[in-house]
Order: structure tokens, then sequence, then C-alpha cells
């Protein structure tokens, strides 16, 4: 029996459709907010090209440092400015921190020894190799006002509020109607009928034949056929009722953290095994826990722009998903208070007791991909079970696969062996012993 | 002609008036049957307007609504970490190397754990010196779990804070003004636990280290003491002893400690036509008598002097005058003349309890120059004094003792004058238990210390001289507990935890510059003076150990031994390096007076023997008091795998029982006889030790029991909140275990009622069927061929003597089985001891059920392993053969018969673990009409258990009886509320291996999670199994060598050439099966 398939929106029709029109709102503000930030930076930059800028940040200081929230190291935002203002600081400073800060912090530094301490001691790694213009087009890129926040968040709050009429609400409002319309009719037929008996007037009923139904009930022939028919198709129905329980393909619950394999394993590329590591030696995936979510997400608090727009469509917003795992997890920003609250994930593939699976033996030994049991993951934005999970699907691609022998010296000597029996240079999973009751079952 | 004779069935039928005797013709009962009574009232039900019609609609719709509903799903969670330890993968093993060091069973061990649980105990390798784990050490990772430990510390019968405590019992001590402390402990020979007591004397002055063994070896210790200066136990290593005689020594069990058991096995095995001669002088059948080449049964009192005479003949001091009967008489002398033959290979042992038997036999020991005797490295595991604990119980009764802290004892129960122990314990001021469990004297202290169990502390332990053992937490602790060490170091006031005392105890004293982790990791230490041999009193180990400036330190360390020399090296320390931890010179006063017996009246050996042999037999029964394989002394009395285990020799679970010769119980008109469901009953008999009170036992009759001695084992029948009312079974004997000597002159008479047993195995002999156990003596062995003595079995084909090997008289084809691996299993006959480990290991491994007793009467045991145990009614197994085949015709086999039923007064015993022999042609898996049951390629007989409908046609097809049918759902089911009936106790399953369910078969994998393991690991790292890695979890266990596990096209690996061995066997390999578990022949060394 499946599980309901609970959507996160009561109306995905309706939704639609908003989404589309939000989509478009969307992209006309950035188009614009685009234009006006090409625009505002060419009148601000001063001799850095902010969008090589751009790419040198990413690549070297945005593990450490935000725009405009302390993290490992101080905010960046106008930098150059704040500390010329602020401490008398000039480009030159900024030079020599950048390039080796623990001189700069030994040679007795004032500031440089007041930052060192602020941030924990935590001495930020030396870039020499980072050429004057290289360091201009950072500061040039720092440099740069904030992009405004995201707009079209307003416009699918009101989507969620815009009650929109219900197709259900629809049809049943018909469906009442020809009701009504049925009763009608029979009212006035027995209207007219009691008018005409009142009147004396004869309704003529036509002596008909006899009636289909009695016809069809008194040829035993087509009673048998027609019994017999929706016998066998009762028993089909029947028969796959009973063989669906217990499989539950698709089965996509919600869960606690809105958690998108699409971003993570699709647009972000990270493979399986970084999170799903115990995959590789385990016979469980397992489910990553709280600490490797942190390790990108330390730096991760919020998503881009355009994939906050995404979410839109999924009705999910995903930095509001990912303070969900700040608040699990007990970071605050900053540092980790203590305060952990374990998640409790639905476990989405569940294998009966009694039957024994190792996913380290087909994913290490068998150099199976994930995908192939697992389905299109890193385009499921909700994960959900792909493959039935049944034995005879477990049994067909038992006998269908090939075991990977080569440069695998364990199986040197029972590949010679086997392939000299069978009288084959393959060996499929089944005729290593791979259909044997005990080899799941114990 | 019909006979007149009339034929009654009671003595009413012949009133030929009763109106009974008419009635019961009639009908089925006498009277009617109330069944409106019974319905209620009828006029009511008649109106119901609920008619019957009506409630089958309703029970068939709620039915089916029901299943239907029943169909959705579950909603499962998964709950990752937040933080991963890095050590953990979720579904992968970690092992840990520990101890399990409980006072009576002192072992490293390896705990196989997932997911932070532990789940199994494994044996160290690495630690081989310190004795493999036995069937309590496997079962003790089950206590971890037990439901009814003490969850929090207690003040009576409410729980307290550990700061109320701390502050409470803190603020008592001090309060304490002329009145002393005790500390009553179990053996601890731990060097850290000793430093701490000596700093807690220190503190508090006026404390006295009291260490009490339930079951006492004082008398072996006191001798040790008297000849070689220190308190200890010699240390025997058997794999160097061929001529090994024992007198009421059961080293196979648990004398001195036990662990023996895998030295002795080396030499039984014959190689080269050679292997050991064990004789045995014994009352009760012990393990170590059932493994003997020469038994012979011999009452207590007679073994002291059997003694004597041995003395006297061995050395050749005259013992005085020494009068044996003469079978005795002529048995001593050929074991001295034996032993003197073997010379420096031979050695005597004993176990009874008296210091001047104990000091004859270092004295016989010395003079035989023996090889496998060790005085120098002393066993530390015993350390109790008997005066001390008397002492004690009388101080206590006078009022002296001002405040008692006990750990690890249950002085109430163990006792045998408990009753003035808890008088004297209600005179204390403070009394304070550290304990598991709401015990016998936990209930009856002020305050219960909640204490870890061992998985869950930190430890150490010089299990031997030189040999140190470290026990190492293997998951956080459960409950809100403390060990007694932790607050130990509170009450003197010291900080930082017990974990960093225990380690700088050890790199100052121990470790000698060796790495600290290293050790926790391997779980054992030896020190290189002692794993160079020892022997040498002088201190020549000092050049061969490091050049630290430690050295001065450990001057002649290994050879003091117990309580003094550690506060001697405390203070040594103390005085040289000004070290912090010990405190001030008055340790160098307390000096465990109280282990100083009263050394000075033993004699030396021609004394002791001369002593010895004034020793009167005694007039009426003499009992000897003995521990069980399965419960020790009974302190893991609440696990139910021990509870459920068979005893080795009588193959009884959940009870103790008096044990008695058939000659004796004749003359008292004991009896056993078996019931129509196949149980075992017994009288019952009153026993009373000098006209006490008596207790009823039940009696066992037991063959080679000793003509005028009974057997009755400690551990059972304890009371108290410690145990589930299941596990409250049996008699408590240690109130007969006066002056703790384990040898006592009893009356017996027989009393009313008849007791049911538990017992697992109904025959008693072997009835001469040679093809399920094989033997030979080790002449027939080393001089005639195999044939002669382990033939194949022949059947006729087309006239011609074909052996059933042969695929002529196969019933199936023969598969191909040389491809991948093929796995057999080999038991040796020769090194199986019957110790039980494998049982267990087994329990723990594939999450056998345990059914309690009622069900195991009912022979419902779900035991996927059994050691079968014979007996032969002649004296040789052989004589059961010859008799057999000389049965002619019908008259004389049903009495023959009869009498080779009755196992003699001294049968030859034999064990045989029988699990699953997984056939090559396998009877059951041609008739389960499912398929449930099939076959591998690599040799294991599998079992689907989802697939099984329970038409138990398997069972009744196979001819080795080892398949086990789940009458009833056996977790999670309070008919069964043993350990898979709480969340807790369900902690200790297997994850890798089903919980099966009711209605389903089960049987021995031969461990197929193992193995699929094992394979798995080797593919994932790209290379060949070795030999040696495929190990089932009987033949991890098994440290005797007597279970050899492997793969068989692995040429040149053990397994395949024990294939090949001549002993090799298969069992009843005339049905034709070709099992793939094979039995080495027994041989035994046996003369004339």
């Amino acid at each position: 029996m499946k599980k309901s398939y609970q959507s996160l929106e009561d109306n995905p029709t309706n939704n639609m459709k908003q989404v589309i029109y939000c989509g478009l709102t969307s992209k006309i503000y950035s188009l614009c907010i685009v234009l006006l930030l090409t625009f505002s930076t060419s009148l601000t930059a001063q001799d850095g090209d902010p969008a090589n800028g751009k790419s040198l940040y990413n690549s070297n200081c945005a593990a450490c440092h935000k725009l405009d929230k302390p993290m490992t190291g101080p905010a960046l935002r106008n930098v150059e400015a704040r500390l010329a203002d602020e401490q008398g600081l000039d480009r030159a400073w900024l030079s020599a921190w950048i390039r080796n800060s623990s001189s700069l912090i030994k040679s007795g530094d004032a500031y440089a020894n007041k930052v060192y301490n602020e941030y924990n001691q935590i001495a930020m790694t030396a870039f020499p190799q980072l050429s004057d213009q290289d360091i201009s087009d950072i500061l040039a890129y720092t440099a740069e006002p904030p992009a405004a926040p995201p707009v079209p968040v307003a416009g699918t709050e009101q989507v969620v509020q815009e009650p929109g009429i219900s197709n259900n609400l629809i049809l049943g409002a018909l469906a009442l109607l020809f009701a009504l319309l049925a009763m009608a009719l029979i009212l006035v037929k027995r209207t007219l009928d009691r008018f005409a008996e009142a009147k004396g007037i004869e309704v003529i009923t036509e002596n008909k034949r006899m009636p289909l139904w009695k016809a069809f009930a008194q040829n035993q022939f087509l009673v048998l056929v027609t019994a017999i028919f929706f016998l066998l198709a009762s028993g089909y129905f029947v028969y796959g009722y009973f063989m669906q329980v217990g499989v539950d393909q698709g089965y996509e619950p919600v869960q606690p953290i809105h958690y998108s394999h699409r971003i993570h394993a699709g647009d972000n590329g990270i493979d399986c095994k970084y999170c799903h590591s115990s995959a590789r030696v385990s016979k469980t995936s397992g489910i990553p826990s709280l600490n490797v979510c942190m390790n990108c997400h330390k730096s991760i608090s919020e998503v881009a722009p355009e994939t906050l727009a995404e979410g839109n469509e999924y009705g999910v917003d995903y930095n509001a998903e990912i303070q969900k795992l700040y608040d699990a997890v007990g970071w605050d920003g900053t540092g980790y208070t203590g305060e952990s609250q374990p998640v409790k994930w639905i476990r989405i593939h569940n294998l009966p007791d009694f039957a024994y699976f190792n996913h380290s033996q087909h994913v290490t030994v068998g150099g199976i991909e994930c995908q192939t049991c697992h389905g299109p993951v890193e385009e499921m934005e909700i994960m959900y079970q792909h493959s039935p999970l049944t034995m005879g699907w477990c049994i067909n691609c038992h006998r269908e696969t090939d075991v990977k022998v080569k440069d695998n010296a364990y199986y040197t000597k029972i590949h010679e062996e086997l392939s000299k029996k069978y009288g084959v240079e393959q060996l499929t999973a089944a005729q290593m012993g791979g259909l044997e009751c005990g080899k799941c079952h114990y | 002609m019909s006979s007149n004779k009339k034929y009654w069935k009671s003595v009413e039928e012949l009133n030929e008036n009763s109106s009974i005797v008419e009635a019961l013709q009639q009908n089925e009962f006498v009277e009617e049957i109330p069944t409106d009574e019974f319905l209620g009232d009828k006029e009511s039900l008649e109106s119901s307007s609920t008619s019957r019609r009506d409630f089958l609609k309703y029970v068939g719709f709620s039915t089916a609504a029901a299943s239907l509903a029943a169909c959705e799903g579950p909603v499962i969670k998964s709950i990752p970490y937040i933080v991963q330890p890095t050590e953990i993968v979720p579904g992968v093993a970690n092992y840990y190397a520990t101890t399990i060091a409980n006072g009576f069973d002192f072992t490293s061990v390896l705990v196989k754990t997932r997911e932070g649980r532990p789940i199994k105990i494994e044996n160290n390798t690495d630690a081989a010196t310190n004795g493999i784990a036995n069937a309590r050490v496997n079962a003790s990772v089950l206590g971890l779990y037990d439901n009814l430990r003490v969850k929090a510390p207690m003040k009576g019968d409410s729980k307290i804070s550990w700061e109320t405590f701390m502050s409470e019992t803190t603020s008592k001590l001090k309060g304490l003004k002329d009145k002393s402390i005790v500390l009553l402990t179990q053996s601890m020979p731990s060097p850290s636990v000793n430093k701490l007591i000596g700093e807690f004397k220190a503190k508090y002055g006026n404390v006295a280290h009291v260490v009490y063994d339930a079951v006492s070896e004082s008398a072996t210790l006191d001798a040790y003491q008297a000849k070689y200066g220190r308190r200890g136990m010699a240390n025997y290593d058997f794999s160097k002893a061929k001529t090994i005689v024992s007198i009421g020594a059961d080293f196979l069990g648990d004398w001195q400690g036990g662990g023996f058991e895998s030295g002795y096995a080396k030499n039984r095995i014959p190689h080269h036509g050679k292997m050991s001669r064990h004789i045995q002088f014994e009352s009760n059948m012990s393990l170590s008598g059932a493994n003997a080449d020469k038994r012979v049964p011999l009452t207590p009192s007679q073994q002291k002097l059997v003694l004597a005479k041995l003395y006297s003949e061995v050395t050749g001091n005259s013992a005085g005058g020494v009068k044996l009967p003469e079978v005795l008489d002529a048995a001593v002398k050929s074991a001295a003349k034996e032993l003197s033959l073997a010379g420096r290979n031979a050695v005597v042992i004993t176990g009874i309890q008296d210091v001047n038997a104990q000091t004859a036999v270092l004295e016989i020991n010395t003079h035989l120059n023996s090889a496998a005797f060790d005085p120098s490295t002393t066993i530390n595991t015993r350390q109790g004094s008997d005066k001390a604990v008397m002492q004690l119980v009388a101080d206590m009764k006078a009022g002296k003792v001002g405040a008692i802290i006990m750990n690890g004892v249950n002085p109430a129960y163990t006792l045998p004058n408990a009753s003035d122990f808890k008088e004297g314990l209600a005179k204390t001021e403070l009394s304070v238990a550290f304990s598991m469990k709401q015990d016998e004297t936990a209930t009856d202290c002020q305050y219960i210390a909640a204490a870890p169990h061992n998985l869950e502390s930190w430890g150490d332990f010089e299990l031997k001289t030189g040999h140190y053992s470290m026990m190492q937490p293997t998951i956080r602790p459960l409950f809100d507990t403390k060990q007694f060490q932790e607050v130990l170091m509170a009450w003197t006031g010291a900080t930082g935890s017990y974990r960093d005392y225990l380690k700088s105890v050890w790199i100052k004293d121990i470790l000698n510059g060796s790495s600290f982790n290293k050790a926790v990791q391997d779980g054992v230490f030896v020190t290189r003076s002692a794993s160079n041999g020892v022997g040498s009193k002088n201190s020549s180990s000092k050049t061969v150990t490091t050049t630290s400036s430690e050295l001065k330190d450990k001057k002649d360390r290994t050879f003091l031994g117990g309580v003094i020399h550690d506060v001697a090296v405390g203070v040594g320390i103390k005085d040289e390096d000004k070290d912090e931890y010990v405190t001030s010179t008055t340790s160098k006063t307390i000096n465990t007076s109280v282990d100083n017996a009263d050394v000075t009246s033993v004699l030396t050996g021609g004394a002791a023997a001369r002593a010895l042999a004034k020793a009167k037999v005694a007039e009426g029964l003499e009992l000897v008091l003995y521990t069980k394989t399965g419960m020790g002394d009974g302190q893991q009395a609440n696990n139910p795998w021990l509870q459920e285990f068979p005893d080795p020799i009588t193959r009884t679970t959940w009870d103790n029982y008096l044990t008695i010769s058939q000659s004796d119980a004749d003359k008292l008109e004991l009896k056993n006889w078996n019931v129509a469901n196949g149980g075992l009953n017994g009288s019952y008999a009153k026993v009373s030790v000098n006209g006490a009170e008596a207790i009823t036992v039940p009696v066992i009759i037991q063959p080679g029991q000793a003509k005028g001695s009974v057997g009755m084992s400690f551990g059972y029948g304890r009371t108290s909140k410690a145990l589930k009312d299941e596990m409250k079974t049996g008699v408590n004997a240690y109130p007969l275990y006066q002056n703790f000597n384990s040898v006592q002159s009893v009356s017996i008479e027989k009393t009313v009622g008849e007791h049911e047993f538990a017992c697992v195995q109904l025959h008693n002999t072997l009835m001469g069927r040679g093809d399920i156990i094989k033997e030979t003596s080790l002449e027939i062995f080393n001089t005639k061929d195999k044939k002669h003595w382990n033939s194949v079995p022949v059947v006729s084909l087309n006239h011609i003597e074909t052996p059933v090997t042969s695929p002529d008289v196969d019933l199936w084809d023969e598969f191909d089985r040389s491809v991948g691996h093929h796995f057999n299993l080999s038991i040796d006959l020769n090194a199986c001891t019957g110790c039980g480990a494998c049982v267990i290991a087994c329990h723990a491994e594939n999450n056998v059920p345990v059914v309690g007793k009622s069900e195991m009467r009912r022979s419902r045991d779900m035991h996927w392993l059994r050691i079968d145990r014979y007996y032969s009614s002649e004296d040789t197994f052989e004589g059961d053969n010859e008799k057999k085949k000389n049965i002619s015709g019908l008259g004389s086999s049903l009495s023959e018969f009869g009498e080779m039923e009755s196992p003699a007064d001294n049968p030859q015993v034999a064990f045989q673990p029988v699990m699953c022999q997984h056939c090559n042609h396998a009877p059951c898996e041609t008739v389960c009409p499912v398929a449930a049951t099939a076959h591998g390629r690599q040799g294991q007989n599998h079992m689907a258990y989802n697939r099984c409908v329970g038409t138990r046609y398997c069972a009744n097809n196979c001819p080795y009886k080892v398949r086990r049918f789940n009458w009833f759902l056996y977790n999670k089911n309070d008919e069964f509320d043993y350990y898979m009936n709480d969340d807790l106790g369900r902690m200790v399953l297997n994850p890798d291996v089903t919980v099966r369910s009711r209605g389903v078969m089960e049987k021995c994998s031969m461990c197929i999670q193992k193995t699929q393991k094992t394979i798995l690991d080797a593919k994932r790292d790209g290379r060949p199994v070795k030999d040696g890695e495929f190990q089932t979890a009987c033949s991890a266990a098994c440290g005797n060598g007597a279970m050899i596990f492997g793969d068989v096209n692995d040429k040149g690996s053990k397994i395949a050439e024990l294939r090949e061995d001549d002993r090799m066997y298969h069992l009843l390999e005339h049905v034709g099966t070709k099992p793939n578990v094979i039995y080495q022949t027994k041989v035994r060394n046996t003369k004339a």
C-alpha cells in the first residue's frame, strides 16, 4: 500500500500558474538589478576590475570571508575604505597583510595584532601569489554596494495567501448541479404523469420488446462469458493490488528538512559518496551526520538569489531550510552553541529485516552507480524511492549484471575456473552464486 | 476360547451398583457439564439483539478492515548522529580489547561492538596467557543489558543523586571515631586499585581491606605462601605436561580460576603418535574426569590418602602407613610409576582444599622438577582469605566495624553464615554495596552505589605475575553509575578521573617506557621478564628491561605478589620518587595483616603428607561442593543464556541438584525416571550438615559419582530483586559450605515429592553405535591400519561390498564443488573438553532465543549447537561395541541392550558437539515443500526463514536432529520474558542475523553472515582469502583448537589437511548424506 504522497502545496496546479508568473517578474527584476549594478559599479570602481575581483574573491577569500558578515575572518564589504577611515591604513598595509599576515603580526603592528586576537588567533592564509592588480580587483569587488534583496519573495507570499478556487470545488458544484437537474426532471415527469392520470389520458406505453437486461439474463452463454470476464478482471486487479502491498516504489515522504538532492548532487555535482561515505565500506549507505553538512554549510548560510528563486517553484525557502539545519546542529552563525537536536529523517528505502543487502558489495566491489538503483537522484528535488526493491527486481539484476572481476585478485582463481566451466568470459552475478537463498537471507 | 477373566480399571468398577460406573459408560463425564453457567444468563443471551450471525458479520468485517488497514506501511525514522565519531561507521563492527574480571572469571577478551553497542565477546588471541573466554565470560555481555540493573545510586529503596551519596557517605566516613572501616572486595589483582586502597587507608586510618572469594582457594594460597613467601597460586602450563595426575582438581573447570584447557588440549591431539596421559582421581564426575584417560572414582577423604601415598611413592619420603583399598592402592602405584617415568614431563595437581594437600603437591612437583609447574609465576585471580572473612563477620557481630564498603561481593548470599553477616551488617554505621543489582547483600545495605558493568569500566589486572590485562569501557555507561575506584578516589579527595590515575600508575610502574595506547589497544601487556620465562629469583631481568631511570623502581617487582607486593611497591616509589600518590609512610604499616593467614601451621612436605595420611575415612556420605560450568559462583544467575546452558555432564538446564551414585541412590531409595512427555523426574532428598537445618534438593543419579560421595553445585537458589522470577531456580548450596570447606560430611534422607528437570539428553549411553562417536586407543591408533579403527561403512552393490562414499551407491548426483569456496568444519573429539564456550558464542552470534525451563523440558530447546555427552556402560566404548557384536538372539539382546542402557559405575565419557552437518546430499532439502531450505555451492545448507511455512518435514527427515522449530514467538512476548522482551535486552542482538518468528524452522547456518563478511572484505581489498580468516562463532570461541573451520578448496589450508586426516570421519556416514562437518576420531591414551 502506498503511503500518502503529501506534497508541500495543497494545490499544485494553481501554484504552477503563479510560478510562471512570478518567474517572469523575478527575471525582470533581476535584469533591472544587473543593469543597475553594472551601471553603479562602473561609477564607483576605482582602478580594479570587479568582475575579475569576484572570481578571485570566490576562489581565494570566500572560504573564510563574507562580504557582509564576519565569518572566520571579518566582513570585507568596503574594507579598504573602512580601514582608511577608521584606522588610517592604506592599500600598502592591506597588501602586506594579504601577502603575509603573520609577518605583519610579528612585526608588532598594532592593528594587525588586534585583528589577529579578535579572530581567535587564526592566522590568515598568506597569498604571496596575488599581484597588485589582483588585489585591487578584489578590493574593487568588495567595494561594490550590496545587491538588492531578492524581490520575488513578496510575490510568492501573495500566491500562497490568494485562495484559488479548487478544481475539486468546481467539479463538486457541477456534480451537485447535475444531480439537482436530474431530480428536477424526475419530479417534472412525475407531475406530468399525475396530470395525465387525472385527466384520464392513457399514457401509451409501447409494448416494447423484452428489455435488454432481461434478454441478457436469459442468454446463459452471455452471462457465463460476462461472469468469467468479471472474475478474471477482478482477479487481475486483486492480484495487482496484493502484489503492490509492501512495495513502496515512488514513496516520497515529506522530510523534516527540505533537502534537495537536485541542488547538491545535480547542480553542485557533489559526489554521492562524499556524504554517504559509509556506502563504500558498510552495509548501509548511511544518512550523513550533521557535521558532514556543516563542512560546507558553515560558510553557506544562504543560497544564491537564483537558487532561491528556483525554490519558489517548489514552494521552499531554502534559506529557512538551512536555518533548520543550524537549529538542529546548534550553530549560531559563528560557533556551536552546544544545543543540538537530532534530525528525524523519514527513511525511504526500507528492506525487510530478513533480506541482507550490503552497499559496499555493490558500490565498491561491483562498481555500480548509485543511480542504477536509486534513479536520477541528481534530478530529484524531493527524494523518492525509484526502484521497487522487490526480490524479483534484485534477481533480474543479478542475472544480467556482469561481475567486475578485472583487477581484483580475489576473483582471479574463481573467474578462471568458472569461465572455463560455463565457457564464457564475462560472469554474471547469478553464475557466481548470486541467486542462492543464503546469500541474502540469513 | 475366550477367557472370562474380568479386567478392571478401578476398584469402583467392581461395585455393580455404582452409578458412577453407569454414568461413565454412557457419558464422557460423570456430572453434566455446566454450559449454561459457563455461557451466562441463558435468557438474556437469547433475547439479545445481536444474533450469532451478526456477531460473525462483525468479526468478519473487523478482521477485513484491520488487515486492510495493516497494509499501510509504517513510517520509519532514521536519526543520524549530529557529530559522528570518526571510529564509528554504521554497519561496521569495531573490536575493543578489554578484560572481564568479575571476581570469579578473569579473562582478556575482545569485544565486538556494533554502532557502539557491545554485542559479543571473543577471544583475544594476543592474550593467550590469560586464558580463553569460557561459557560464562562469553555470556557476560548479556549482563550489561540486564533490565534489573541498579540504574542510579540508592539509599534504601529510593534513588538518590551521586552528590547526595558522596556528601552523606563522606561525612559518615569522617564521623567514625574509633571504629574501623572495612573494604570487602572481590579478588582484584589490580595495581591501581591496590595503590588507591593504600591512599584510602592513609587518609582514613583504621582501614582494613578484606578480600573475599565466594568459592575459596584459601588453602592453595596459604600453602603457596608458606613455601614461597608470597600469596598466590602456582601457574601450570599443561601444554608442557605429558603425564598429568589430578587428585580432585577440576582443572578444565574452575580450579584455580580456570583457563587451563587450551594448554591441556594441545597435548591431547595425537602428534607423531604421542599424546598426553591424564589420570584423574575424583569424587564428582567433572569435566576433567570426563576427559581423563583413566578416571578413578573415590571419596574425598580417600583422595587425601591417595595423595599421601602418591607423595611417598614419588618422592620416596615416607608418609606413614596409608591404608587404601586394593584397587586404589594399585591405581596410585601405577600413577606414581608413570609420573616417575615421565619425570620432568609430569605434573601433579590437587583440588583438595587443605593446606597439607596443597603443600604435598607443591613438593611433588618440585621433586619432579615439572616443566608444567611454574611457581615463580603466580596466578593472582584468587586472593581471598577465609580467616580474614570469618574474623570480619565476628567483628561485625561484635559491633567493632563502623563502616563496610563492599565491591563485587554478595556475602549475604554466598557466605555459609549469611545470617551472622546480616546481623553484623545491621550493626555498622555505614554500609555501602557497589553492585550492579539489588542483590541479597545490596538490599540490606544503607546505600547501593550503582556500579557499572565490566564492559563500561576502566580497570587493570595483573592476572599472572608480569601478565597485565587492561579493562577499558566499550560503551558509555548505560545508567547513572560510578565504579568503585572512582568513588574511592573521591573519598580520598583525589581529583581527576580514574582513567588518568590508572594511566599514571601504568606509565610509572608497569609499562617501563612502552606505549600506554598500545597497551590499551592490545588489552594486555606482558613485562619482558615474564615473557622471557621466569624462574630466577635474582634480578637478572633488570638488564633485560630498559635503561630508563624508572628501572630502580621495578626492582624485583615481578617477584612480589598480591596485595603485599603492590603496597610495598607503592611505598618504594614514594621513598624514591616522592610520588604524589602514596601519601605517607603509614601505608607501610598497614600491611594486609589479614592476608597473612596462619601459615606457621603449614608443615613441610613430608609432615604434610603424614598429616594427610591420618585423614579419617568418613563414615557417612561426603558432599563435594563444586561450581557448574554454566553458573560458576552464581553471580550471573540472572543470565538466561547461562540458565539454559545444558551442563556438560548431566545435560540439565535451569537447575542444580544432588548428584549421587547409583548404588547409594538404591540404598536411599532415590530415583530418576522419565515421564511420557520425555521429561526427566527425580526424587527429592533432604541434606543436612552437622545436624544443621536440612535443605531439600532434587536428586540426579550420576554415573561415575564415587560411592559414598554426593555432589552439589553452587550458584543456584538465589532470591532478591536481582533476578527475574524465572531465574530463581535451584537450591542454594552455600549454607552447606561450612568453614569454606568444599567437602562436608552429610546425612541424606529421601523426602516426598518429585522434581521435574529440564534435561536435554535422555539417552545415557552410546549403546555401541560406533558410527556416532568413533574411538580408539593410542596403541591401536599407532600400530594398526586406519580401517581397523576408522573404517568407512560399506553396502552391498551387486553382491560386492562398496563403500558408501562411492558415487555408485548414491541416490543423488554429485555436484562439482571444486570451484569457489567450499566450507568444512572439523571437530576434534580429542581436543573438545566439553566446556560449552561455543554454545554460548553461537547464542550471541545468531540471536538464538531462550525458551525457558518448561519448554526445555518439552525438548523445544533452540540451541543450534549442542554438545552431546555419551557414556559407555563398559569400561570403554570399545567394550560397548564388543557387547553389541556378541548379542545374539532376541532374548539376550533385550536383556543386554537393557544392560547397556544403564551407564556403569565408572563409565568412559565422550563429548560431541553437533550442529547442522550441512550435508552435501541433504535429506531436509528434498522434503521441503516450499524450497525454503536449499543448498549453496559453498557447502552451506541455507535456510530462508521468510520462505518457511513450518511443516517441520525437514526436522523429521534430518538424521542428526539439529533443526529447531519456533513453537512460539520468543521476542517481544511476555510469556518469554528473558532478554528479547525488553528494549535493553534486545540491544545484544546481532543486527546481521534475522530474529526468527513463530512457526519457522531454524538451524545452524555455518555462520554464513561471517563467511560472507570475510569474502566481502577480501573482495573489497582485492586479495584472496587467507587461511584462518574464515571463522564460525563456534570455531572462533574454541580456544582448544577442537573446532577448525575453513575452505577445503584452498589446498594447503589447515582444514584441507584435516579432511584428509586418518582420524577424519562423518557422523552417520552410512546414511550417505556427505556432511560438510567432519569429526576426528577420539583417541584415548588408555593402558591396560
